[in-house]
């Protein structure tokens, strides 16, 4: 049996206090000192924590949130001079999009790698917008998997890269040797480009490093490639050179080491492929194609050219189509896409990577459902460095988090952590559905649940029209 | 199977003698309605009184307060910490004992209080919990002073959008004890005993491990008082459990962990747990820590090893196999009615009907959004559908296949009070599964943190033996009492609103209910 995929974590701590959601607050004042205080009694050793905490500390702003928020000490002190608080801090992290709870979930993954797990039912709202109007579906007796019964460690989360021919062409009981290129990576994820405003410098290293540990490729921007730092050679094939209408293209000798290029979509497109195949024919050229307007339309039209292997499309950091008043959401636009392609009997011609909006594992499994091959990731990666998204940097000013100054061990462990834990997640939902091959997960919408189509089967039955409101 | 002649059968007549000599008696629990106060010195409530240094100890405060909330004892010079959990908020203005106003010196002051801000969330709201609370400790809604909106969470779907439509007066005038509340479980007609609960829910599986002893010694009591169910989830059937075995069900899960020959033939109600809502098609997974010497002694394993009960039942690949499990504890214990628990996957329909087919009484579906001791995020909230969608898909297609009364439905996974178990009544269940509402009775605040370390800071699921004594199982039992009382008194009132003599004639009613994001002009002909 072949090795299996194997990601090597090991805690990484994280280098700031912890924002967390509540602290206590505490009025000291007409304290009663008594011997058995409440806060001694603290489950989590939160108190014993805070004091060693303020001891040590080193800012002054940085006040200690890690109450687990059980009320316990607030409703046991004698003199009842205990509150919980939400933590203002807290509250402010983030957007309306990359929401404090799916950055504190990305931080945790980040310092464990392990799955976030919580006890009680779920907290959330009923459902919302963009990946959260699904839900993905399971196994059950009259089905209990499609593939078979099997544990977790025989569900494969490897994807291929390139064109995958419809049929094999023989020559005197040989198949011809006209394969196309493919490249193998064991997660449904590579690297992207940070958006505009994020692209901090020292982060390309730590990419390069992350891609090779993971088994991943992360997309570089070829003008940025001086960053990568120098004795490049054995990183090259986790690094994809992503070249600009007007980008120089990369020496020979270094695309011949390379499995994956981006090529930005754009004049003159099938010479600037060729070129680059002319130069290592076994490299796989994807197409970046932003997705505003025309972005769906083109990619179908593009997935059907003979000299296309692979289509990235790319939303806005919060997955929304580019430049328009009412955006569709990009799991949409994907299963827009990739039914196109179906319909077309070409969908195996092509790979498609989405990116824009992947904050979650979950969103990883979702995106696939709906139509993508994999996925390419960006903010997540930035955010398990502690990155409270406050977009200082957007503005050229320092990075608060101090994300310019981190040590590469730190930021390499980081982003390993939080993609062990993406991977781990994706299999328990690939394995709750009873699927054993993230190749088969594609474009399986009959294997999901949709908000809209529920509602209208069940409420829409009995209750009419919904309002458009 | 249906209307085959198998007669009702004696205990004596069946169980081998090894069983028999382990029965012992039942407990008898009355259903008496006593007060159970919280059991925290500073209880939560929704606005806080602050008294200030102007006060000169006048005492109209608490003159003025038809509620004792400004006690000043004798003997003491200072007022006692106000009882703030008794305070109605300003809705008092309207009848004048508004003791803020009244106050000479102006040394009150009233405020929400900011903690709600960090109690509850989208399902259970803080006044929701705050409403449990109250229901938990006097038996009886709480009172529409307070002013909590707990008929109803904050999640913005489902449950939270239905309404009922109450016509301005009932159809025919009841009174309350008219109306009956009681549930048939058994109706394939198969000579099984005819189980009948006395309100349309049972309790929730929740093993021992996952919960105290003491919990689930009360949720045992509460079920006992009102005729109904509990249940002892996967993980053995404690030998505590036995004077309770005429209202308990026990689970057999993937695990097998516990079951025993002897633990199926004792109960009335054997349940096959295939899926849990809260981690749908994912097994379990008891950390090496939890399994102790007695979690070990009752799962017969090995302490500190890890336990994983696997998904799916590795014997069961299809309805028949299902069907070859049912026979197998219907063949075990002659007297006992089967439930198959199931999720909510797509296909939940055709799951409902093979349950059905295979020979089950009850099918129980647990929602997406159900309540767990620990399961990952990620499939909290984003595996198989929830409860709502479920319930209409299954009782229609039920309905079209012509079984819908030949089989009992439960519903759970999300479902918080009496208003949401009869929406789903209406919706189409016949009655529902209950577990977290019990939880918040004992004191529950939803922190999320079951799993963590040494469990539950609140002493409800755990077992550490320093957490679990923060209360005792009087207490606890009256407080599920108490809730389950004010369930029902609640649950009599939408029915006698709506005119109905019995929860029976509620189910598949949705023509009662509306959805507040729906033109609800109908729709399809029912």
């Amino acid at each position: 049996m072949p090795d299996k995929y194997h990601i090597k974590t090991r805690p990484v701590p994280p280098r700031r206090p912890r924002i967390g959601r509540c602290g206590v607050v505490d009025w000291r004042e007409d304290c009663a000192g008594c011997h058995n205080c409440v806060k001694r009694a603290c489950v989590f050793d939160r108190y014993r924590e805070e004091a060693n905490y303020i001891r040590d500390m080193r800012e002054m702003d940085a006040l200690f949130f890690q109450c687990m928020g059980c009320f316990s000490c607030v409703q046991q002190c004698t003199k009842g001079l205990l509150s919980l608080s939400l933590n203002p801090v807290y509250e402010r992290l983030g957007n309306s999009y990359w929401t404090p709870q799916v950055i504190e979930t990305t931080w945790a993954q980040a310092e464990t790698a392990r799955i976030p797990v919580s006890g009680a039912g779920y907290r959330g709202p009923f459902s919302g917008a963009g990946f959260d109007s699904m839900w993905t579906d399971m196994s059950e007796i009259v089905r209990p998997t499609r593939d078979g019964i099997h544990g977790r460690e025989y569900i494969s989360t490897a994807v291929d890269i390139g064109r995958k021919p419809a049929l094999l062409s023989f020559e005197n009981g040989a198949p011809l040797n006209n394969l196309p290129p493919l490249v193998d990576i064991p997660i449904p994820m590579i690297i992207d480009m940070m958006p505009q405003g994020y692209r901090l410098p020292n982060l390309l290293p730590i990419f390069k490093v992350v891609a090779e540990r993971t088994g991943t490729i992360a997309i570089v921007d070829f003008n940025d490639w001086n960053l990568l730092g120098n004795e490049l050679e054995q990183y090259l094939p986790g690094l994809a050179a992503y070249l600009s209408p007007s980008s120089v293209v990369p020496y020979p000798s270094m695309l011949k080491k390379m499995r994956l290029v981006e090529v930005a979509d754009g004049e003159g497109l099938e010479q600037r492929i060729a070129g680059l195949k002319d130069a290592n024919p076994s490299i796989v050229a994807a197409v970046r194609i932003d997705l505003d307007a025309r972005g769906v339309e083109r990619s179908i039209e593009l997935a059907g050219k003979p000299y296309i292997e692979a289509l990235h499309l790319a939303a806005d950091a919060s997955g929304n189509e580019l430049n328009a008043e009412n955006p569709r959401f990009i799991k949409d636009m994907l299963r827009q896409a990739h039914t196109a392609l179906v319909r077309r009997g070409i969908r195996n011609e092509v790979t498609l990577i989405a990116s824009g909006g992947i904050a979650l594992a979950e969103h990883m499994a979702k995106q696939i459902i709906c139509g993508a091959d994999l996925v390419s990731v960006n903010l997540p990666l930035l955010i398990a460095l502690e990155c409270t998204m406050c977009r200082q940097c957007n503005d050229g000013q320092a990075c608060r988090a101090g994300i310019c100054e981190i040590d590469t061990d730190y930021g390499v462990g980081r982003m390993v952590n939080l993609i062990a834990a993406w991977h781990d997640q994706l299999i328990e939902v690939m394995g709750a559905m009873g699927i054993r091959d993230v190749r088969r997960l594609r474009g399986e919408a009959g294997r999901a649940l949709f908000y809209e189509e529920l509602e209208e089967a069940s409420f829409g039955k009995l209750f009419g029209k919904r309002n458009s409101s | 199977m249906a209307n085959s002649s198998v007669k009702e059968i004696a205990a004596e007549q069946d169980l081998p003698q090894s069983t028999l000599e382990t029965l012992v008696p039942q407990v008898e629990v009355q259903r008496v309605i006593k007060p159970a106060p919280p059991r925290f010195r500073n209880e939560l409530a929704k606005y806080i009184i602050r008294r200030s240094d102007a006060c000169k100890l006048c005492g109209k405060c608490a003159e003025v307060c038809p509620r004792g909330v400004h006690v000043l004892k004798g003997g003491y010079k200072y007022f006692a910490a106000p009882r703030q959990n008794v305070c109605i908020g300003p809705s008092c203005k309207d009848s004048g004992h508004y003791c803020i106003d009244h106050c000479p010196n102006g040394a009150l002051k009233m405020v929400e209080n900011p903690m709600m801000k960090v109690l509850g969330d989208y399902r259970w709201t803080s006044d929701l919990i705050l409403a449990t609370w109250k229901m938990a400790e006097s038996g009886a809604p709480p009172a529409p002073e307070y002013g909590y909106q707990y008929e109803c969470g904050n999640s913005g779907g489902g449950f939270d959008r239905l309404r009922f439509k109450f016509p301005a007066r009932p159809p025919v005038e009841l009174s309350p004890d008219e109306i009956d509340t009681s549930l048939e479980l058994n109706r394939r007609g198969d000579g099984r005993p005819q189980i009948r609960i006395g309100v349309p829910w049972y309790g929730g599986g929740m093993s021992f491990g996952s919960v105290s002893n003491v919990t689930q010694l009360s949720k045992a009591r509460a079920a006992v008082a009102f005729n109904t169910f509990t249940c002892t989830g996967e993980g053995g059937y404690m030998e505590r459990m036995r004077p309770y075995d005429e209202h308990t069900i026990t689970q057999v899960a993937t695990g097998l962990f516990g079951v025993r020959e002897e633990t199926i033939q004792r109960v009335r109600i054997v349940e096959f747990k295939y899926a849990q809502g809260a981690k749908p098609g994912l097994g379990g997974h008891l950390l090496a820590d939890k399994v102790t010497p007695a979690v070990a002694r009752m799962r017969e394993t090995v302490t500190g090893i890890s336990l994983f009960s696997p998904f799916p039942f590795h014997s069961v690949y299809s309805i028949e196999d299902h069907k070859k499990h049912m026979d197998w504890i219907k063949h075990v214990n002659r007297r006992t009615l089967v439930s198959a628990k199931v999720s909510t996957p797509a296909d939940v329909d055709m799951v409902a009907v093979g349950s059905y087919s295979a020979g089950a009484h009850i099918v129980h579906m647990d929602g997406g959004y159900g309540g767990t001791g620990a399961a990952p995020d990620i499939a909290k909230k984003n595996i198989a559908m929830p409860i709502e969608y479920a319930i209409v898909k299954v009782h229609d297609f039920l309905t079209r296949e012509g079984v819908r009364d030949k089989v009992t439905l439960m519903a759970s996974g999300g479902l918080r009070n009496a208003h949401d178990i009869a929406k789903a009544i209406a919706l189409g269940a016949d009655g529902v599964v209950v577990g977290t509402g019990e939880l918040i009775a004992l004191g529950c605040v939803r922190c999320a943190r079951c799993e963590s370390g040494r469990g539950c800071p609140r002493g409800i699921a755990t077992t550490d033996p320093e957490l679990q004594n923060q209360f005792n199982m009087e207490w606890g039992s009256q407080r599920i009492i108490n809730l389950y009382n004010a369930w029902r008194i609640e649950l009599v009132d939408i029915l006698r609103r709506l005119g109905l003599r019995s929860v029976r004639e509620l189910r598949g009613r949705s023509d009662l209910l509306m959805h507040l994001d729906y033109t609800n002009d109908g729709g399809e002909a029912r």
